[in-house]
């Protein structure tokens, strides 16, 4: 527990709470300009098509309409297309594939969903209305929406550019130490794995808000953006619409994000461009369907892997080969998924001595994937972990009895794994007893006979996952191939009335950093938690920002703060220090109170705060004014890791699987809010069991037509569908970063889909594919 | 256009609305009151829910004119001035929310799901919030802010 009230360590409740619980959020729908008008797409109906012909004639008659755009004219105004900003080289050195990515399409459509033309009208109504009087004369073209269909030969062509469909062909690792350790193994276990295509669904559905200001040239774009400043910077850098000083970007209060939210989008990119167009602001708001059809989806991986074992089942090999689908163009980050976000992880919690993976990327006709809750991690986790449970059946062992025996000693750190990730620190023995402690593991058979007693079918499964986080050293991910540094910034200001402003870099859509980071202020500057204020999502008021994604909050942009925080303390010592006739080097600092050594004499952060405002008694060499910028770099990535235990009931005679106990052990290091973190553990669960159980985006295997386009057909997790969650924690505290902070937000989504299918698989006695439906799951107990 | 009178929130409001506008429309632009959210188009995910004579309905699901002198509450209308309902404070004290777009809707049904069931079981909270849809808290921590509040509120 923490020194001072409300400071490190302590569950303190949200300050953001207030508004939320009351209806005074202000998410971007709720706002609204004089002079608004609305915008609204017309979408492609086929999966992929030549545009022959549009004729606006008769939609630019109808009642409400202010003007409507095409491809052309955004070509017209060399407004450019959509970028990718991670660069992956081929095996063979050549760099990824990156078709053009148009906002409305230049000659055809490549998605169900993709976009045609812009109305913009005085309503949304009229908008809609309009839209449907445009005439667009398709050639409907084949398509392939499935990624193992994709790069076969014969395979519909989604981009001229893109022979074969392939983006790249991408691998790591030391496929000759693998070769050879397989032809030494006295075990192999081998498995095709599907993880399956999920559509995010934050509750808050994308929207813009673009107004352009004549009188000063300046563009405003409100949008739901995870990280605002990166969304300038490719939207003046790269999509030329307006110099980054000419273009302020805000992202109000956010309704989820998950990842769907990081990207640069054709709508947002379109309403601001064409908001100067028409010389009015104008609002574009997506419903559900429009979500499903274009928000970024994740995952879509198949997979075949192969782990090779000696005869006391220590991990000689590892050898994995993955196809990745992209969907039908490249989302912002989508190249990195697969690659550094993945493949890098697949040495998992233990002793690999070699592993080789192979991943080939490919473009279908469907919506673009990119990064979802984990990003990769969670694909590598179901790889290894659906491994090592499958392996320890195949030899006889308990799962966690393999596990252990693989496992990297607790004194092994700072460890390198064959696929270039430096672990910094963990203990996965800890976690995975704790987790089997928590979920009395060795109760399980008398349980499972008394499920079987009543004709139940009982199962228990583990996933020991690692993840690496705090995304990340800006060298580190250059020489990766990312286009920008992944630092973070942030100011500390200090009002002359003692009370804080911090403006950070990271964006809050859900994770309380209004709450955690005041708590940093509180714990590190004495500053009463009431007196903090946090400011984020405008390019403006914030210095500079990358954003709030890969678990990197709190490692990255709180580690700038700490790092402000700690710039405005030498700064006080000095003020401190001419206030009360010392050395600087005597003055000494506890949670904003400083004191000469050895003396009673002290100052307050807040009465130093007031002389460093008004100067009247104040050194002469110093600026005055107490408020400080920094910029953080992390040192190395950090690696969350832990153990989640899944027990699950399963009903032969109907299919449904009953998740009736759930633990969770995680190792995230230090933790500011541990009310916040747990919040953090269950939401990221609950996808994970969403995946495994419940969701999958489905396209039309003839047509590319999406099945799942709203709630009626995708199953999104209830109230009813989940358990309560045991969760609890561990702590190796974070060695390359000032807090000792590891990142918690993905670590539930991480973990889940492996705990649930390897219970489900323990349950049944045989392996389905994940989303583990009642039909799928009654058809694989019928043939039991 | 057509006129629709009804009691928003304890205030009587009359606007004159296109008959086709649905009683979310009417609360979000006519009335702009914002912290009715709208979250899907097929009445799945009550993020629109608010109570209508004295029972939560999803505003999706009703034309304005339907609402014809009835008595709404929305989130906006549920605290007394400045203290809270139960429910809210019991969301807040129990971490029951976190990007806080699914939470207005959360909280209407929440509350008349305990005028109906004083004393819920797990069980019931559970299957009472089936028609809310909440992607950040894997509702943990909203199921126990509905059993703190309802223990509050006297059940």
């Amino acid at each position: 527990m923490s020194a001072v009230e409300n400071g490190i360590g302590a569950s303190v409740t949200r300050k953001e709470d207030q508004r939320f619980i009351t209806g005074n959020g202000n998410y971007l729908d709720d706002i609204n300009k004089a002079g608004q008008a609305y915008g609204h797409f017309l979408r492609s109906p086929y999966a992929h098509a030549k545009i022959k012909n549009i004729d606006l004639t008769a939609a630019r008659a109808a009642p409400g309409v202010i003007d409507i755009f095409v491809g052309a004219d955004m070509a017209a105004d060399e407004v450019g297309g959509l970028i990718c900003g991670w660069g992956i080289s081929s095996k063979d050195g050549s760099p990824h594939v990156a078709p053009p990515h148009p906002c409305l399409a230049m000659g055809s459509v490549k998605h169900v969903g993709d976009q045609v033309a812009f109305v913009v009208a005085e309503s949304v109504q009229e908008a809609k209305d309009a839209a449907e009087l445009i005439e667009v004369d398709y050639e409907e073209l084949p398509s392939v929406t499935d990624v193992r269909k994709a790069g076969v030969a014969g395979a519909a062509q989604v981009h001229d550019e893109a022979p074969g469909n392939q983006c790249y062909d991408w691998e790591i690792g030391d496929k000759e130490a693998v070769d050879a350790a397989f032809a030494n193994a006295h075990h192999v276990t081998k498995m095709d794995l599907i993880n399956n295509r999920l559509a995010p669904n934050p509750m808050e559905p994308r929207a813009a808000l673009g107004e352009y200001d004549r009188g000063t040239g300046e563009y405003t774009l409100y949008t739901t953006s995870q990280n605002p400043h990166v969304a300038r910077l490719i939207l003046s850098a790269f999509v030329n619409i307006a110099p980054e000083h000419k273009l302020r970007v805000i992202a109000p209060d956010v309704g989820g994000g998950f990842g769907s939210k990081i990207f640069v989008y054709a709508e947002e990119t379109t309403t601001i461009w064409a908001s100067k167009k028409v010389g009015r602001p104008i609002k574009w708001t997506a419903d559900r369907s429009e979500a499903f059809m274009t928000d970024a989806h994740g995952r879509d991986h198949a997979t075949h892997a192969e782990m090779a074992f000696d005869a006391d089942g220590h991990i000689l090999g590892f050898r994995v080969a993955t196809k990745a689908n992209m969907g039908a163009y490249l989302s912002t980050f989508a190249s990195a998924v697969p690659t550094y976000l993945y493949a890098t992880l697949l040495n998992g919690q233990y002793k690999m001595p070699c592993i080789y993976a192979e991943v080939q990327a490919l473009f279908t006709n469907t919506t673009p994937v990119d990064a979802y809750r984990g990003a990769g991690r969670p694909e590598a986790t179901y790889v290894v972990e659906r491994m090592m449970e499958r392996a320890a059946r195949d030899m006889n062992m308990d799962p966690t009895d393999l596990r252990m025996k693989n496992f990297i000693a607790p004194d092994a750190y700072p460890y390198e794994t064959p696929v270039i990730m430096t672990y910094d620190s963990g203990d996965y023995p800890q976690t995975l007893n704790l987790a089997k402690n928590m979920i009395s593991y060795d109760g399980f058979q008398a349980r499972k006979a008394e499920s079987a007693s009543r004709g139940k079918l009982r199962g228990i499964g583990s996933a020991a996952y690692i993840e690496a986080c705090g995304i990340a050293p800006s060298a580190a991910v250059g020489s990766l191939g990312a286009g920008v540094g992944l630092w973070e910034s942030a100011e500390v200001r200090f009002n002359p009335t003692g009370s804080v402003t911090v403006f950070t870099g990271s964006h809050s859509h859900g994770q309380g950093h209004e709450t955690t980071f005041a708590q940093l202020i509180a714990d590190k500057l004495g500053v009463p938690f009431d007196n903090v204020e946090v400011v984020h999502g405008d390019t403006t008021k914030v210095p500079f920002g990358m954003g709030t994604y890969g678990s990197r909050s709190l490692a990255v942009g709180g580690s700038a703060i700490v790092k402000a925080a700690d710039k405005i303390v030498e700064k006080a010592k000095k003020i401190a220090a001419h206030l009360m006739e010392a050395s600087a080097d005597d003055i000494e600092h506890a949670h904003g109170v400083f004191s000469v050594a050895g003396t009673d004499k002290q100052l307050t952060i807040g009465e130093i705060a007031f002389a460093a405002y008004v100067p009247h008694n104040y050194p002469e060499d110093l600026e005055p004014g107490l408020a400080e910028n920094a910029f953080y770099d992390p040192l190395n990535f950090t690696f969350p890791a832990g153990t989640h235990i899944a027990e699950v009931e399963i009903d032969p005679a109907t299919g449904v699987v009953e998740v009736v106990d759930w633990a969770a052990a995680d190792d995230f290091g230090n933790v500011i809010n541990p009310m916040i973190v747990e919040g953090q553990v269950h939401g990221g669960v609950a996808q994970g069991i969403g995946q495994a159980l419940l969701e999958g985006v489905v396209y039309d295997d003839d047509s590319g037509q999406l099945l799942t386009g709203s709630y009626m057909d995708y199953c999104m997790p209830r109230a009813d569908d989940l358990p309560n969650f045991k969760v609890e924690a561990t702590n190796t505290p974070c060695p390359s970063n000032p807090l000792g902070v590891k990142g918690c937000g993905e670590a539930g989504a991480i973990a889940a889909p492996a705990a649930l299918m390897n219970a489900i698989t323990d349950a049944l006695g045989k392996e389905i594919d994940m989303p583990a439906t009642p039909e799928k799951v009654w058809r694989a107990a019928q043939s039991a | 256009m057509t006129s629709v009178t009804m009691t928003v929130n304890g205030k009587s409001v009359t606007r004159d609305v296109e008959p086709n506008t649905l009683l979310v429309q009417f609360i979000r632009e006519n009335l702009r009151l914002t912290g009715t959210h709208v979250g899907c188009d097929t009445s799945q995910c009550g993020a629109c829910t608010v109570h209508v004579n004295g029972d939560s309905v999803k505003s999706c699901t009703m034309l304005a004119v339907q609402a014809e002198g009835a008595d709404v509450t929305t989130i906006e209308g549920l605290a007394n001035g400045d203290e809270l309902h139960p429910m809210q404070e019991a969301f807040k004290e129990n971490h029951g929310l976190q990007c806080g777009f699914c939470t207005p809707g959360m909280i209407m049904s929440a509350v008349d799901l305990v005028k109906r069931n004083p004393n819920p079981s797990e069980d019931t909270i559970r299957h009472e919030l089936e028609g809310n849809i909440c992607r950040c808290t894997g509702y943990h921590n909203i199921v126990k802010s509905v059993k703190s509040a309802a223990e509050k509120m006297g059940g």
